[in-house]
């Protein structure tokens, strides 16, 4: 499932799985910037650009902030793009886009840098500590912008 | 499932091609995995989910009709006629029809929004009506009832949460999952799914549902009644034996073909397995019974004669439910006369841990001391880590205080206590004797195990204990790097060296597989670093692809610290450094708030710089004159030094001098592990040389070279190599000595587990070095040549590329935003790192089996 996912990024198979339309709704509108990272499984209102995609090395990752949240964005050696939480659960240093990646039996992986627990891309879930994951973020590549969902 | 297993038990044993096979399926999809079936929800394909039938596919005796339910047996005839029309005869007529959701007569059960949760296509249909509600504009959070709070109940809250939907649970029990936990159990998994976000409601039922607009009310036996937008049961399953009623065979009281313990129907020629069987009168809705009911009739159509033995059905069950692990093994409910229950409730830590053991002397303890319980079964909630080494002890006397088995930090059984005839895989009945006879056969990791006995291939739970029984039956651990390359640091040097190969891709797809991870990605840069000099391509670790290979503090080129900061350490070789030198680390450290520190290898540590921060710092060290220092590193470290003759009273040798000329050789060299060395002026070992991976000690007649030495976690004094040696033949020695330890030394291994490891230890070392036993004397000095030649200070080399300088940002899109989770506080006059709030654990948002 992740190795075909073509760079037009939709995490997860389902595109639409709301279910904060209602908090969304009492939010008081706010510039694109200062809004929130959209999670995986919430409405996405818009996109900001992040940065052009060239600036991504394959096989690295990025952080970039996005309202108050930290995302770690990684471009995989085929392209494949991912973003999670960029803060490592496990000592609260926002380190996770410096960390390297890889797979685990074909899963793709991000070993925090500070102790080397490997998370999943693609759905943030820590595999040595199934209790601890990060949060998974949308993005997608528009042109030669590399964007990400806001909420 | 269980039919697949049958296929391909029969496939497997049927030598002589006896028997032609014909499936008759009324799905349209090849056999999946209905254990695995939530993970549909989350993405998982049926493709993957799809059970191994390649071979059955390819297999001339054996024929699929999918999509094509059969609706008569001609019994006299031993015929089937499908839907279609098609007509099958048969010598044996296997039922696996297994089972159909068994759905509560309440009114409105059929209105549409109501579903079943079984099949892949109940899921498709699901998620389809999932999307349509969630993106129905309508004020409020869109809901789902879930009828029934079992097992497949909670799978189905869970996918419900998947798609978007808010999941409330209505059990007509007092607890959840009331078949396999016990109050206890339950309650504390009531409270770790609600913190979940699942609504919890048990010991009611649902009356009616009734159609409200474009949404469902359930009505409850207590009067609630909850607004839906779908409504999934999974209150049950029953047996699917309609087709057997139609055609005269008998079903059980309560549903299920009656079979024999041959699993053989009053028709000689019909048989039943799985759930739609009723063995003796009792129906089984695991997978395990049901495989084992397959390998029975297997056995029998080819002659044999085994036959079920219901008592000894394992109806163990282990999964992890919305984050929460839940097993239940053995006599979970204490049925047995005289059973004692043994119970560790902490709601603090959020687990439940019951033992049911025999009475002292009492039932079940056959066999075993009176002081000795047996064990019956057990519960565990919150944490069941101890399932795979507990459930294989139930019938077998407890090795240690039931109590201690079952806390935190207590005893943990030892696989090499059990008996051979322990169940290890209950999914697939795989005693510990079979799988000692499949490692003596050859089966020598985890993945063959599994491959030649099935063990572990079900649920998955018992992988961990066939680790362990692989390492009590004495097979060697794999010297494989990790699960991207089948080889050593060592063999991977040689590969490397010898095809000339120039990148971790082209590697990893001629002699790897996958992706590489943070294990063997760092290993190949450091040997491309090494061989790079020596073949003259040099290069900045940081070009190119190879730039992605880097460790963190590589790639940053700095120390990475607890709260994501970094420490800068300039090289002062020797530990020699000039006035102008240390002012202009102070200057430095004091414009950027920087911690400093005195180093254990003679140099000075500036700690607290954001990444961002690292240019312009190394900007104004490097016009200072000052280069890396390689802290960050697997390389050479510090050449420690005592002022030998240059000062003391007492030196006999020019200390400082060999020291810095052997850093500044040495430096950036790239190796399996940190470097480190020292060099003293006399016999009085100020430098302490002798505690490093290489040590140098003056004598009146000139320098004794020692080996192997490290401080650290196993102290190790070095040993002599050569004594008595003028500089020039010091140097060769070391440089072929660190030549040799770089190309042949495992990942992470320093020098004195090297030359321990190494066939004939400081001997053999000797000989390769100083006598050239090898004849590779020549090369090691070249290689060390070469690598003396090409080096280049990495930071002057980042300043100079502006490509590599744009990496050095808080965030990509933010450059000049420091990171505000970073802030410090003032201890004795200087910045440390503001004590960290606790690590935020985040919960699950999902988990499956």
């Amino acid at each position: 499932m992740t190795t075909t996912r073509p760079l037009e990024n939709a995490l997860t198979p389902g595109s639409r799985r709301a279910g904060v339309a209602d908090d969304a709704a009492l939010e008081p509108r706010r510039s694109p910037e200062s809004r929130p990272a959209a999670r995986v499984g919430t409405e996405v209102s818009g996109w900001l650009h992040v940065c052009p995609l060239q600036r991504l090395q394959p096989g690295r990752g990025v952080a970039a902030l996005v309202g108050d949240t930290q995302v770690a964005i990684f471009r995989m050696e085929d392209d494949v793009l991912y973003a999670v939480g960029n803060v490592d659960p496990y000592t609260g240093a926002a380190v996770i886009s410096r960390g390297i990646v890889g797979d685990r039996g074909g899963v793709p992986t991000v070993a925090s840098p500070v102790h080397k627990q490997a998370f999943r891309l693609d759905d943030g879930r820590c595999l040595d500590d199934p209790a601890v994951s990060l949060g998974v973020y949308r993005t997608r590549v528009c042109g030669a912008d590399l964007q990400i969902g806001l909420r | 499932m269980v039919g697949h297993r049958l296929v391909s038990a029969l496939r497997d044993r049927d030598a002589e091609g006896a028997w032609q096979v014909t499936v008759l399926g009324e799905e349209n999809r090849r056999a999946y995995d209905r254990v695995a079936l939530s993970s549909y929800v989350d993405g998982t394909s049926e493709e993957q989910l799809r059970l191994p039938d390649d071979d059955l596919r390819a297999d001339p005796l054996v024929a699929l009709h999918l999509g094509d339910a059969v609706t008569t047996i001609d019994r006299d005839a031993r015929t089937v006629r499908t839907a279609s029309g098609a007509s099958f005869g048969y010598d044996a007529l296997v039922l696996a029809t297994g089972s159909t959701p068994f759905v509560p007569p309440v009114p409105g059960r059929d209105l549409p929004g109501c579903f079943v949760y079984r099949t892949l296509d109940d899921l498709d249909a699901i998620t389809e009506a999932a999307r349509a509600a969630v993106g129905r504009t309508a004020p409020g959070r869109r809901s789902a009832v879930v009828v029934g709070g079992g097992l497949l109940g909670l799978e189905a809250a869970r996918a419900m949460r998947l798609l978007g939907l808010s999941p409330q649970v209505v059990e007509i029990a007092p607890r959840l999952m009331p078949v396999q936990v016990d109050d206890g159990g339950g309650a504390l998994l009531r409270s770790l799914v609600e913190e979940q976000g699942l609504k919890v409601r048990t010991g009611v039922s649902v009356d009616g549902i009734r159609a409200d607009a474009d949404r469902l009310v359930a009505r409850l036996s207590d009067g609630v009644e909850l607004d839906a937008d779908l409504v999934v049961f999974s209150a049950g399953i029953r047996a699917a034996d309609t087709l057997a009623r139609k055609n005269g065979l008998a079903v059980g009281e309560r549903g299920g073909v009656l079979v024999d313990d041959r699993c053989r129907t009053a028709d000689s020629h019909v048989w039943a397995i799985g759930e739609c069987a009723a063995l003796q009168g009792r129906t089984y809705g695991l997978v395990a019974p049901g495989y084992a009911m397959a390998e029975v009739v297997a056995d029998r159509l080819l002659g044999g004669d085994a036959r079920m033995t219901p008592e000894e059905l394992d109806m163990s069950t282990r999964l992890k439910l919305l984050g929460v692990d839940v097993a239940s093994f053995g006599d979970a409910h204490a049925a047995a006369e005289g059973a004692l229950e043994i119970v560790v409730d902490d709601p603090v830590a959020g687990t439940y841990a019951k033992l049911v053991v025999s009475a002292p002397g009492g039932a079940g303890g056959a066999g075993t001391g009176a002081d000795a319980p047996t064990l019956l079964g057990g519960v565990l909630v919150g944490d069941a880590t101890r399932y795979g080494s507990l459930r294989p002890l139930v019938g077998s006397a407890l090795p240690a205080d039931p109590v201690t088995l079952i806390s935190s930090g207590g005893a943990e059984p030892d696989a090499g206590a059990l008996p051979d005839s322990a169940q290890i895989c209950s999914c697939n009945a795989v005693t510990k004797g079979a799988l000692c006879a499949a490692i003596d056969d050859g089966a020598h990791d985890v993945a063959s195990l599994k491959a030649c006995t099935r063990a572990g291939t079900t649920c998955g739970s018992c992988v961990p204990v066939l680790a362990k029984i692989l390492t009590q039956q004495g097979v060697e651990v794999s010297t494989a790097l990790c699960e991207h390359f089948a080889y050593s640091r060592a063999e991977l040097f040689e590969i490397v060296a010898g095809a000339g190969i120039t990148s971790f891709s082209s590697l990893v797809a001629s002699h790897g597989t996958g992706l590489g991870c943070d294990v063997c990605k760092p290993v190949v840069a450091s040997i491309l670093a090494t061989l790079g000099s020596i073949d003259g391509r040099g290069g900045h670790i940081l070009d190119g692809e190879q730039a992605a290979l880097q460790d963190t503090n590589d790639h940053f080129l700095a120390n990475m610290q607890r709260n994501g900061t970094y420490s800068v350490v300039p090289r002062i070789a020797g530990g020699e450094v000039t006035p102008e030198g240390l002012i202009v680390i102070g200057e430095v450290a004091r414009d950027f708030g920087l911690y400093t520190k005195i180093t254990g290898g003679q140099r000075i540590d500036m700690f607290g710089a954001r990444v961002e921060q690292l240019p312009a710092i190394w900007r104004r060290l490097v016009d200072a004159g000052f280069e890396s220092g390689h802290a960050y590193g697997k390389s050479l470290r510090t050449v420690k030094s005592c002022v030998g003759t240059t000062w003391c009273r007492f030196g006999v040798q020019d200390a400082v001098g060999m020291a810095v000329e052997l850093e500044l050789r040495y430096r950036g060299l790239r190796s399996p592990h940190k470097i480190k060395s020292g060099v003293s002026g006399c016999a009085r070992e100020c430098a302490e040389a002798r505690s490093k991976d290489f040590g140098v000690i003056a004598t009146e007649d000139g320098w004794n070279l020692y080996v192997g030495g490290n401080g650290g976690f196993t102290p190790r004094h070095a040993e002599l190599l050569v004594s008595g040696v003028d500089s020039a033949t010091l140097i060769r020695t070391i440089d072929r000595f660190l030549m040799f330890y770089v190309r042949t030394a495992e990942r992470l291994q320093r020098t004195a587990p090297w030359i321990e490891a190494m066939e004939g230890g400081l001997d053999h070392l000797h000989a390769v070095i100083v006598e050239d036993s090898l004849g590779i004397g020549a090369d090691l000095d070249a290689a060390m040549a070469a690598h003396v030649d090409s080096y280049a200070d990495e930071w002057r080399g980042v300043l100079d590329d502006p490509e590599k300088l744009s990496r050095f940002v808080s965030f990509v899109n933010a450059p000049d935003t420091p990171d505000p989770t970073i802030s410090f506080v003032t201890e004795r006059g200087q910045n440390i790192p503001a004590s960290t709030p606790e690590p935020v654990l985040i919960g699950l948002p999902e988990v499956h089996r």
